[in-house]
């Protein structure tokens, strides 16, 4: 139950509110500690030291998805995978948000046949789409900020 | 106030399940319940991507190791079937994602086989020096995460510092970092640029002292060596009932190296020595590429030295059935427009036979099994990867040791899930 | 210590088992010895174990199929790819399996490394290796329908998108909810 709906419309105070929860969210944003294939050999690239993720608040990878509060989907996503993409995600505690990195988890890529799901989409819900096979991690800092720009749009009435 | 559950989910649990498809794979103690069988995977921090292991244990001991493997399988040898010669190539970069250059050679050099394609000794020179610039960054990853897995962070740091310079230089002759695609049958894609020998140049002179830094912080490290000796320990006589290749085989002391065993590519001409370990464990297989990334050096250093006389020139074959003509032939000749477009369009034909190639890759035999139709699509391609082997034979290594000892002989053989998947 | 003298493997294999080898292919210098179905385990063995011969590397084993063409009097086809360190040679053996009748004698006890290798060939193109340890798909999930390398699998193949039919598709495509 959110604070708006307990108060009714408290204008001012909310949106500083919103403001302070969104840029407290924005700044400790922990990545669930998640390779699939290719686009995980750039994520960490992204993390090492040349592009040093950790300058936006991510450097810390939680291995397990109790911690977590975002999901870099890094590579294709197979049948006999997904389940266990979707079972993470729901272990993940609200709010939540997830990349699809690179073209194979965004739309199946090159893979169009038998064994990849033709897009992460179809199995949980996506925020950031980043192209390319795979990615710069220029890019994924790009998709990363874009996901940040997007939070910061959020209000507490969103998650009330 | 105590939360009610309503009656729908208050219902007892009860797990329908079966142990008997177990029967056979793990010993009768844990049909008793007397040893444990625990899951570890696919999504595991050290399982260099999305293995799954189904491990029984007794204690801390590890009983026995079942691999389940197959959630990166992409069905790339059966799109390969759809494909064209020449399009499959950028297929195949995707299978052993550290180094996709090696994964083109072996299907580059299957091709060229099949169809009986020249390579030019220029663009074999180039192949080699990808390859072998592909085969430090590979190592490097494998180091970095290696070393990750047993707690030595920084290291991690360091090798991906000098694997960005690698790929940088890859982008340089690709275009792409990682996925360049840069073999095709016949010879490479273009030419070398003019600033790739500079920066080679410069990358060849600060390797051997970063390679030094690593070795500064494992090789004497008393840590390292307590998680490191005597840990895995695989026979010669068992690495090779079990098909194991590279580093892997080469640190249980057999000397099978296929770049020189059979040479493909102009390795003949090249010096470098094969490192070979002694005792067959963790320490050993580790050793054996810190060597072997040295020799790369070596190799890259003479190949360097031949570029260096010839730093433009022919980089593909001539024979214009096969490898498409340059771009400045298009405007004069109307020949050259015919081959362009057949080539393109429907790509060029192989006989109905069948060949197999194998390379040394950075992790081992690599062999590509290609048949042809006697069209211009491949009947079957099969990849022959050496992560597939070597998580096949990871209960030989796995079984007596204790659970933190697996993190440690899952990095030591340099798997990667793409390349056993496919 | 005295290295035997390297034997011709389709000589050698002819004097001791008559009636194993069908016939035999030279192609851009692979020899591939055509074996009899019955007799394959026994050959392994004889290859592996022979002095002069010595194939103690098992480097791979691959299955084709050739299912569009009737002409052929087998569907399928299995490769072994053999490789002795001694004399540093390859050599194929290759078996022919019918349609109706999918089962290959396992060579795990020969290379132990083959365990692994067949598995994917069942798994991929249905051929059945009796005698094998533990028979069960690897690669795909254990309730997956059919053996996708197969020519007659179909790829799976899902139209791509693009802008004039971007909307078409997503009235069907089943995307995720929270």
């Amino acid at each position: 139950m959110g604070v708006t709906q307990k108060l009714g419309n408290l204008g001012v105070v909310t949106t500083t509110l919103d403001t302070a929860i969104n840029w407290a969210r924005n700044g400790a944003m922990w990545p669930l500690l998640f390779g699939l294939a290719c686009c995980a050999i750039e994520y960490m690239s992204t993390q090492a030291s040349s592009y040093d993720l950790s300058r936006f608040g991510m450097e810390l990878n939680r291995a397990t998805p109790r911690q977590a509060d975002l999901i870099i989907v890094s590579g294709r996503v197979t049948r006999k995978m997904a389940p266990v993409v979707r079972q993470l995600y729901d272990q993940m505690a609200s709010p939540k948000w997830v990349i699809s990195m690179g073209d194979c988890a965004s739309c199946g890529g090159v893979y169009n046949n038998y064994a990849v799901v033709q897009g992460v989409d179809e199995i949980i819900p996506v925020d950031v789409y980043v192209a390319g096979c795979p990615p710069r991690p220029e890019q994924l800092l790009h998709g990363i900020l874009t996901l940040q720009e997007k939070i910061y749009g959020e209000t507490i009435k969103d998650w009330a | 106030m105590a939360i009610q559950i309503p009656d729908s989910e208050a219902q007892e649990f009860k797990w329908e399940g079966s142990l008997d498809e177990l029967k056979g794979l793990v010993s009768e103690r844990a049909m008793t319940g007397e040893t444990m069988l625990l899951n570890m995977g696919p999504h595991h921090p050290s399982t260099h991507g999305v293995l799954r292991l189904l491990l029984e244990l007794d204690g801390e001991e590890i009983v026995t190791c079942m691999p389940d493997i197959g959630f990166l399988h992409t069905g790339i040898e059966k799109n390969i079937e759809s494909k064209t010669y020449e399009k499959a190539v950028t297929l195949t970069d995707r299978m052993d994602y550290l180094s996709p250059i090696s994964n083109n050679m072996a299907f580059c050099l299957a091709v060229e086989k099949l169809t009986d394609l020249d390579v030019p000794a220029r663009a074999q020179l180039i192949r080699v020096t990808c390859l072998e610039l592909q085969r430090l960054s590979s190592h490097l990853v494998w180091l970095g995460t290696h070393a990750i897995d047993l707690g030595a962070m920084s290291v991690f740091l360091y090798c991906f510092r000098e694997r960005e310079k690698i790929l940088e230089m890859l982008e340089m002759l690709s275009g792409q970092r990682m996925m360049g695609s840069y073999f095709r049958p016949g010879g490479v894609w273009r030419d070398i640029t003019p600033d790739f020998l500079p920066t080679l140049r410069a990358f060849l002179d600060i390797i051997p002292a970063k390679i030094d830094d690593y070795e500064a912080l494992l090789t004497r490290n008393p840590l390292w060596i307590d998680r490191t000796q005597g840990i895995g320990v695989v026979e010669p006589e068992v690495a090779l009932a079990w098909g194991l290749s590279g580093p892997t085989l080469r640190g249980s002391g057999v000397n099978w190296d296929i770049r020189k065993a059979m040479p493909y590519s102009g390795y003949e001409q090249f010096e470098f020595n094969v490192p070979l370990g002694e005792h067959g464990d963790v320490y050993d297989r580790f050793y054996c590429r810190i060597l072997e990334m040295r020799e790369t050096v070596k190799i890259l250093e003479q190949a360097y030295a031949r570029l260096l006389k010839e730093p433009a020139g022919i980089f593909r074959s001539n024979n214009r059935k096969f490898v498409p003509p340059p771009r400045a032939e298009l405007g004069q000749s109307m020949e050259a427009v015919i081959h362009h477009f057949k080539l393109w369009t429907e790509g060029f034909s192989a006989p109905d036979e069948e060949v197999f190639v194998s390379i040394e890759s950075p992790r081992g035999e690599i062999s590509c099994y290609l048949h042809g139709t006697g069209g211009t699509k491949p009947r079957r391609v099969h990849f022959k990867t050496p992560s597939f082997i070597h998580i096949g034979a990871l209960p030989v290594m796995t079984n007596g040791h204790l659970i933190a000892d697996l993190v440690a002989i899952i990095g030591s053989i340099d798997c990667v899930l793409g390349d056993c998947d496919r | 210590m005295q290295i035997p003298k390297p034997l011709d493997p389709a000589v050698a294999i002819k004097s001791a088992l008559p009636d194993a080898i069908a016939d035999i292919k030279e192609f851009r210098g692979e020899t591939t010895l055509i074996i009899n179905r019955e007799h394959i385990v026994a050959v392994a063995q004889y290859v592996r174990d022979t002095p002069g011969l010595i194939y103690t590397f098992l480097s791979d084993i691959s299955a084709v199929d050739y299912y569009p063409e009737a002409s052929r009097p087998e569907r399928f086809g299995v490769s072994y790819h053999i490789y002795s360190l001694l004399y540093n040679r390859r050599l194929r053996l290759k078996v022919f399996v019918p349609e109706d009748d999918t089962t290959v004698a396992t060579v795990t006890g020969v290379w132990p490394v083959a365990n692994w290798l067949e598995r994917e060939i069942f798994d991929m193109m249905g051929i059945t290796f009796s005698g094998h340890p533990d028979m069960r798909r690897l690669l795909m999930p254990a309730d997956w329908d059919g053996h996708p390398h197969r020519r007659d699998y179909p790829l799976g193949y899902e139209t791509i998108q693009f802008s004039f039919n971007i909307e078409e598709i997503l009235k069907h495509k089943p995307l995720a909810k929270e």
